[in-house]
């Protein structure tokens, strides 16, 4: 549906997007996810055709973008401000496109009617942009591209402004919508958790550079590299050294010693500077070892107690830094608190350790 | 408050005024603009009272009749030269206004659209005009327009003429320029500010939504910017109407304001009531103009 080609980005001599490539498919939604200044926003707007490409090809179904100025891309946009034109109403700034096509306005008026409905605001037709809250405005925006049946949706951060409740609910919305009109959706985020839950697929950001595209489950189980694994959810990183290659090698690793991990599809030489990775979920806590699963002995030295879970961080020898210990905390199974200071086991499946370059 | 509460020297209670004034935050208001609201309130109210009472006094001779009457008022409906004078000036006025906003417009876009540095110094040039005094520049525009003006000698110089051309000085319509270009600092401004607060990320989503350039500005930036229009038009046409110094210069006969005769009135002819009486008609001519602007102006927003 959409394929971004070698486009790159320069403002002055600040280099926005570097040589981004990707292939979006039909009906797919699709988030472009990384931190402030990383180059999303700005992709998203070449896609849109408010910027220029410095380098690169952009085609939407098939059709190359360049000359195309943003009123005749076959794609609408939520804006992260909504855009509510503040002198019309609802209604009007829903039937904003459709006014000029020349279709009966009996017919228009029951396109809007329709979409009032799909955003579940009927009878807000006659309302002043400033008589509706943020989660609204937002159904409002959304109405009003949709209203267009566009090939592609773009959101750019739609849901940033809206609280922690009304995010997740438009979150459930949205994709629902997706799934149901099968229009492909664009999204830019910063927020993981967000791109998680909305995506078929995910393109991490950083420096203006795509750093890996994968679906949700992929980035989080197989992040490429440390920036990845660290933006993606919660990571322990160790400092490694290969100790042969393979798909499960084993690894001098500093404060676990030599243990089996998975080194992923890449090659490693023996003696390799490495970071070995791994998830406060795929480690687990024992008063004792068991002698089979590998252990390494630590002390707990803080517990953050989140309500469904905890993290527990303990210390271990040869490493500065605790290790981050996700464990469940059953109502009434009060197993470790107030247990600051107790001596405990680490332990982990050897699956759970990945190898990530060095840097 | 709190700064008091933790000083170790027993702080001085504040008066009961100040601690009423630290809760009540529209009385604080209140008290700040009271002098100037006072000012105001006693330079329009006396001089307006003064006005009115004045215009229904009468002249008896060389002295002032002090009995009311509405005297003023029914010879001014009795003769034509006051329709035609008023009706003169609200002409002028509003053409020099309609030109000075719809050529100012488009400056006061290019500036708020396309200037990306030093708007500071664009905006300054569009108000250059006011550099100087108001009189100066009707006296420039003598020179401009006169018999052997600037103009004429480059029209005769130019072989477009073969006389200088006597129509332009002393006429209506250079009254009408010579206001149009005085004023236009006080129409460019508001409009100027009404477009720059316009919300850019509006005209990309109206392009998002199909909309080309020309639409564009039709539907989202014209709309948006219509009070600074409206503020503009009515800066420049209340001070217009009473104008009398523009006429008086460049108008010749043909290009008599109202202004003039109410000058004339309390000067050479020395019948303050009567010129009281034409102020108080001016004044509510005005306001009934502006009030037409406005229902005019909402209409055209409600389509």
């Amino acid at each position: 549906m959409i394929t971004i080609r070698n486009v790159s980005k320069a403002f002055g001599r600040v280099q926005a997007v570097q040589d981004v490539s990707l292939e979006i498919a039909r009906g797919e939604f699709f988030s472009l996810l990384g931190a402030s200044g990383s180059g999303k926003t700005t992709l998203l707007r070449m896609i849109a055709g408010f910027e220029g490409v410095s380098a690169g090809q952009i085609f939407i179904d098939g059709q190359e973008m360049q000359d195309t100025p943003p009123h005749r891309r076959p794609i609408n946009m939520v804006f992260q401000s909504y855009a509510i034109f503040p002198h019309l109403n609802v209604r009007d700034n829903i039937a904003y496109g459709l006014r000029r096509l020349g279709m009966p306005r009996a017919e228009q008026d029951r396109q809007v009617e329709e979409m009032l409905e799909l955003i579940a605001l009927p009878g807000y037709g006659a309302r002043k942009a400033s008589q509706l809250s943020g989660g609204q405005m937002q159904r409002v925006a959304l109405a009003r591209a949709l209203i267009l049946k566009p090939k592609v949706l773009l959101l750019d951060e739609p849901l940033g402004a809206l609280d922690k409740q009304l995010r997740e609910q438009m979150q459930l919305e949205l994709r629902g919508l997706q799934r149901r009109l099968g229009i492909t959706f664009v999204l830019v985020t910063h927020d993981q958790e967000e791109a998680f839950t909305l995506s078929d697929r995910v393109a991490v950001m950083a420096q203006g550079a795509v750093v890996q595209v994968d679906s949700p489950a992929g980035l989080y189980d197989r992040p490429r590299n440390r920036q990845v694994a660290a933006f993606v959810g919660n990571m322990n990183f160790f400092e490694a050294r290969m100790a042969g290659d393979g798909r499960t090698g084993m690894a001098e690793i500093a404060g676990l010693g030599m243990q089996a991990v998975n080194s992923g599809s890449a090659r490693r030489s023996e003696g390799e500077r490495v970071v070995a990775a791994i998830r406060p979920e795929g480690l687990g806590i024992v008063i004792a070892p068991d002698g089979q699963a590998p252990a390494v002995a630590g002390r707990i030295v803080a517990r953050q107690y989140l309500g469904g879970r905890q993290i527990l961080h303990v210390a271990i020898e040869g490493r500065d830094a605790p290790v981050a210990v996700a464990a469940p905390a059953r109502p009434g199974e009060d197993d470790w608190a107030g247990a600051e200071g107790q001596a405990v086991w680490l332990t982990w499946r050897p699956q759970a350790i990945s190898i990530l370059d060095a840097e | 408050m709190t700064l008091a509460a933790n000083s170790p020297v027993p702080p001085v209670r504040p008066g009961a005024v100040l601690r009423f004034l630290h809760r009540n935050e529209a009385w604080r208001g209140y008290l700040l603009i009271l002098p100037a609201l006072g000012l105001m309130l006693v330079a329009i109210l006396f001089p307006l009272g003064s006005t009115l009472m004045m215009s229904t006094w009468s002249l008896s001779g060389y002295e002032i009749a002090r009995t009311p009457s509405l005297d003023n008022y029914a010879a001014m409906l009795g003769h034509p030269m006051y329709g035609v004078l008023i009706g003169r000036s609200l002409e002028v006025a509003l053409v020099a206004t309609a030109v000075t906003v719809a050529l100012c417009y488009p400056m006061a876009y290019y500036v708020a659209f396309h200037v990306h540095r030093h708007k500071a110094l664009w905006l300054m040039l569009m108000t250059l005009p006011f550099w100087t005094s108001y009189l100066l520049r009707v006296f420039a525009w003598k020179v401009v327009l006169g018999y052997e003006g600037v103009l004429n000698t480059a029209l005769v110089g130019l072989g477009v003429v073969e006389t200088p051309v006597a129509a332009l000085l002393y006429s209506q319509t250079a009254v009408t320029v010579v206001l149009a270009h005085s004023w236009a600092a006080f129409a460019v401004l508001p409009i100027y500010v009404s477009l720059e607060k316009i919300d850019r990320t509006y005209l990309e989503a109206a392009a998002d939504l199909g909309d080309g350039p020309w639409r564009r500005f039709w539907r989202i930036t014209f709309p948006l910017s219509l009070p600074g229009v409206v503020a503009a038009f009515f800066l420049m046409f209340v001070p217009t109407v009473g104008d009398y110094i523009t006429p008086a210069m460049v108008g010749g006969p043909d290009g008599m304001m109202v202004g003039n005769l109410i000058q004339a009135m309390f000067g050479p002819m020395n019948n303050w009531p009567a010129g009281a009486a034409l102020s108080v008609v001016l004044m509510v001519t005005i306001a009934l103009a502006g009030l037409a602007f406005l229902i005019v102006g909402r209409l055209v927003r409600r389509v």
